[in-house]
């Protein structure tokens, strides 16, 4: 739309040089959804793989426990931390994303800090316990 | 999705995104596929929480991993029907999404149809695979060695 010369919208009238707060842009909306989309996608790459080498069950013995012995090294240990790490925001995420949808938007920032909360408190109890299996064998 | 916006008021246009007819089909299939993304995802939140509980959790974790390990789930009805939802929900909900993102950033046409068919593609082999595996396996393969199988496998 053409602009006319001496009126300004909301926006720019606002002090801030950043668009005012929405849903989506900016803060944790964004970050939210820039994290939800990262994951989602890395854990479909995962799940494409790890459905072939579950496959190897069908091949023989010998070859499902050549590929899944490559799960219990101390790399593939760390890398399944950051799996877990990545499906555990996804999912609370998602959880938070279905509440705004059906209870209450008014609150998406404060499940945002929920969710970073239960997050924390999940791996904690994940990966002290997971590092003592990889690295104790 | 590019789609241009038209000035309020202005009257509507044939054409919707994608030069698509904007006549109502019929069955709203993006809502369905809204509402499939929410429902399989509380679903899978249970199923793969439980899956990396046993698997990682339990025992001695992912060290504990092997055939004889698998043997001994995939013998039970329990954990068949729980890999096989497992596995339909989590491929159909990651494919959707991922057609969400070739919708968001691939810019042509063409481009477009080519990385939807290959997100379809990849999605029905794998699930064709997955389930196969599960309702074929076979625990005790002949002429495996005994320290490699489940210890059931002894007795037969
Ligand atoms: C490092 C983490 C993981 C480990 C060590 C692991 C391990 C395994 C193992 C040992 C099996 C064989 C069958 C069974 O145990 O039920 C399996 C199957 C399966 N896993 Fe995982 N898993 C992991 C993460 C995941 C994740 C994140 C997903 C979902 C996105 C997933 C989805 C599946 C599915 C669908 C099957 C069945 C495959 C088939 O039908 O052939 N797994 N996994
Ligand atoms: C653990 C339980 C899960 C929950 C609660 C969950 C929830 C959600 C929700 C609510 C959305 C948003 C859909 C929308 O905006 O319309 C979504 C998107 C997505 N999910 Fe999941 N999901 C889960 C597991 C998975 C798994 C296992 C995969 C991969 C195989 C996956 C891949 C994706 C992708 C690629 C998107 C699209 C992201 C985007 O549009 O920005 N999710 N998920």
């Amino acid at each position: 739309m053409p602009q006319t010369a001496g009126t300004l919208d909301s926006q720019q009238k606002t002090t801030s040089r950043r668009p005012a707060g929405t849903l989506y842009r900016g803060n944790t909306g964004m970050w939210s959804w820039v994290l939800h989309r990262i994951t989602g996608v890395a854990i479909f790459f995962f799940l494409l793989v790890h459905i072939l080498d579950t496959a190897l069950v069908r091949v023989s013995p010998e070859a499902y426990n050549a590929v899944i012995s490559q799960y219990q090294t101390p790399i593939m240990g760390l890398g399944e931390v950051a799996l877990v790490g990545a499906i555990v925001f996804h999912a609370f995420n998602g959880l938070r994303i279905i509440l705004i949808d059906f209870w209450n938007a008014k609150y998406q920032r404060v499940l945002f800090y929920v969710v970073i909360g239960l997050w924390v408190v999940t791996m904690l109890g994940f990966v002290p316990r997971h590092l003592i299996n990889v690295f104790s064998h | 999705m590019t789609s241009t916006i038209e000035a309020p008021r202005s009257p509507r246009t044939p054409k919707g995104p994608y030069g698509r007819s904007t006549k109502k089909s019929g069955v709203n299939w993006e809502k369905w596929g809204w509402i499939y993304m929410r429902v399989s995802g509380v679903v899978l939140v249970v199923l793969i929480f439980g899956h990396l509980f046993v698997n990682l959790m339990i025992g001695e974790g992912v060290s504990a991993l092997n055939f004889a390990f698998v043997a001994g789930k995939l013998t039970n009805p329990f954990w068949m029907v729980w890999d096989i939802i497992m596995l339909w929900l989590a491929l159909i909900h990651g494919g959707n999404g991922m057609r969400t993102l070739v919708n968001d950033y691939a810019t042509s046409r063409i481009s477009r149809g080519i990385l939807k068919v290959a997100i379809l593609v990849s999605v029905v082999a794998l699930i064709v695979l997955g389930t196969l595996v599960v309702f074929t396996f076979d625990p005790c393969p002949a002429g495996a060695p005994a320290d490699l199988v489940a210890s059931f496998c002894k007795s037969l």
